[in-house]
């Protein structure tokens, strides 16, 4: 194991001092998620009261704050839309990015390492600078305020990025497997298909989940195309809709945060390896 | 796993037009890579051709058909508004700032993780939550953390001490503290990207190396100086070149917590831009504002070329 190599660091002492900074930074990144699910099941009563221990239940918890965010907003709305856009995105992206991908890894010859790095740079181009023109183009298509133009857009970011994963995981296949595929008969195209595609199930199935993570998260174009609550994605109706004038729904906005954060984040931990292998393997050989 | 090519059936020999095609690498490498650069050019390409022409043109929300040409009018507007030189500072505060705290501590964080203990699976799960989480409502966390009022970290500095009783932080209401709160969340949300990828360029360097310097008798400093860093530089750089990007063009975190308040001074070029083109209806002057990021792009992706050039060569 790579910590192990090290006589310093195995002392209990640097032991120690290690857990301590892990435990630290543990604290940092996910108190504000236990504190979602604190202020989830207080009363409104307990959390507006400065005199009362917010570590405490003060009162008993109560599932209220639950029963109004899924009986009194959208929010069940807003989660199917976003389950909805994710989906379609992702099946665009794996048609056009898986082939894409394999196209840069092998068939493109010296090109193909430029040519990813120029469709990786295009990930690089921020909402920021195109929410305005795509804000008409959406208009011009006749998309406005409707979540298909979610689903044309998205793509435009998670395509130049699975591309790049997926050319990492196709450049470590052995070329082996399909050149005796294809003495075996097969077309190069089917050996990709027939061949290279079931044993690259791993690579395809990281990038449905980065895909995904990436059309959950997204804000700025959500915010700029979408105009009635009942279209909204969970990442900007929360933020938009739990907010009633100056009254903020605490309870049920952390319920509501946390809901949407914590499975996503159980499935990305799993294929997290895999997701910087991809992600580095394709700049650093 | 593997499958043997023995298992499938043979082809007879193909001589249709597909089949030439299906078999021309060269053809089908572009047939292949075609629909996505598509995509690209249609979605980011144009738009980016369509954002240089609306910064010189007096669009509007309510402008149809052509919009006329302004010359540099809106750039001239937006640098003479008063926000905007100060956009363009905290601009750079904000993403030099967080950008440094994001790699001294993601550093340390990845130099601890490498140790194998039990229970890591669940200390990297909690580790990674503000990466996964979408960021805007990660930062409805915070807001409800740095409440006014209701505050967590208000209570709990007044219980120890550190506040005093009836005088305590308005987060985000007091100018520094403002900035210092949104770059703090700023720093929360992107340690976790390049914590995992130091991670992943540190398990990289090979066991023999670390071994063959041990036997030469390398100290830790000189250890970790001459042999794990160097080794480290070409990951380090694209999370240092990523976290770039993300922190000059990010405008969630700002927009839920502050909307560039208290009085501009957590206001950035990408909410000004925002709140100019689509809350104000003045496409082209957000336009022209949202491509003063544009340098900062260009430098970046030119020294990601660069590096990939230089791994090429190595």
């Amino acid at each position: 194991m790579p910590g192990e190599r090290r006589g310093a660091i195995t002392s209990p002492l640097s032991r120690g001092v290690n857990f301590g900074v892990i435990a630290a930074f543990v604290a940092f990144t996910a108190f504000p998620f236990f504190w979602m699910v604190i202020t989830t099941f207080k009363h409104t009563l307990d959390l507006m009261n400065p005199a009362n221990n917010p570590f405490l239940f003060n009162q008993l918890p109560t599932l209220a704050h639950l029963r109004m965010l899924f009986q009194e907003t959208a929010y069940a709305k807003w989660l199917w839309n976003t389950a909805w856009v994710g989906g379609i995105v992702v099946i665009i992206t794996l048609l056009l990015a898986v082939p894409a991908g394999y196209s840069l890894a092998r068939l493109s010859g010296t090109s193909g390492e430029q040519l990813g790095i120029g469709i990786f740079l295009t990930y690089l181009v921020p909402p920021t600078i195109l929410f305005i023109p795509l804000s008409r183009v959406v208009t011009f298509l006749g998309l406005t305020d409707s979540l298909w133009s979610l689903v044309v857009v998205y793509p435009s970011f998670t395509i130049p990025f699975c591309s790049w994963l997926l050319m990492g995981f196709f450049k470590v296949i052995p070329p082996d497997i399909e050149e005796a595929a294809m003495i075996d008969g097969l077309s190069r195209f089917g050996a990709f298909l027939r061949v290279v595609l079931p044993i690259s199930v791993a690579g395809i199935l990281t990038t449905v989940i980065f895909t995904f993570t990436l059309v959950t998260q997204e804000f700025v174009y959500a915010l700029t195309f979408i105009s009635s609550s009942a279209k909204f994605t969970v990442s900007v109706g929360v933020p938009t809709f739990l907010v009633r004038g100056d009254v903020y729904f605490w309870g049920s906005m952390m319920a509501a945060c946390f809901i949407a954060s914590f499975p996503i984040a159980i499935l990305y931990n799993l294929f997290v390896d895999r997701f910087i292998a991809g992600f580095t393997g394709g700049a650093v050989k | 796993m593997k499958q043997t090519a023995g298992d499938l059936p043979a082809r007879p020999a193909d001589t249709g037009f597909f089949g030439r095609l299906a078999d021309d690498e060269k053809v089908l490498g572009r047939l292949m890579l075609a629909p996505a650069i598509t995509y690209i050019v249609a979605l980011i390409g144009f738009p980016l051709l369509l954002a240089l022409f609306y910064s010189v043109s007096n669009v509007t929300v309510g402008t149809h058909g052509w919009p006329s040409f302004v010359g540099l009018a809106n750039f001239r507007h937006a640098i003479g508004n008063p926000t905007f030189p100060r956009a363009l500072w905290n601009t750079l505060v904000f993403a030099l700032v967080s950008q440094f705290f994001v790699m001294i501590l993601a550093t340390i964080l990845a130099i601890s993780l490498q140790r194998e203990f039990r229970g890591k699976w669940v200390v990297r799960l909690m580790i990674l939550l503000p990466w996964v989480a979408p960021i805007s409502l990660g930062s409805i966390g915070w807001l409800w953390m740095f409440d006014s009022v209701y505050s967590v970290i208000n209570w709990t500095g007044r219980a120890l001490g550190i506040f005093g009783k009836d005088t305590w932080p308005i987060w985000l209401g007091q100018p520094t503290l403002a900035m210092g709160s949104v770059i703090t969340v700023h720093v929360w949300r992107l340690l976790p990207l390049a914590t995992v990828i130091l991670l992943g360029g540190l398990s990289g360097i090979p066991k023999d190396i670390h071994d063959a310097a041990q036997m030469d008798g390398a100290g830790v400093l000189r250890h970790h100086f001459q042999i794990t860093v160097p080794l480290v530089r070409p990951i380090a750089l694209v999370a240092l070149l990523f976290g770039t990007v993300y922190a000059f063009t990010d405008m969630i975190v700002i927009y839920v917590l502050t909307r560039g308040g208290p009085y501009e001074t957590t206001q950035v070029l990408s909410t000004l831009a925002f709140f100019t083109g689509i809350d104000g209806g003045d496409l082209g002057g957000g336009a022209a504002i949202a491509l003063f990021l544009f340098p900062v792009l260009a430098a970046c992706a030119v020294l990601i070329l660069r590096f990939a050039r230089q791994a090429e060569v190595t």
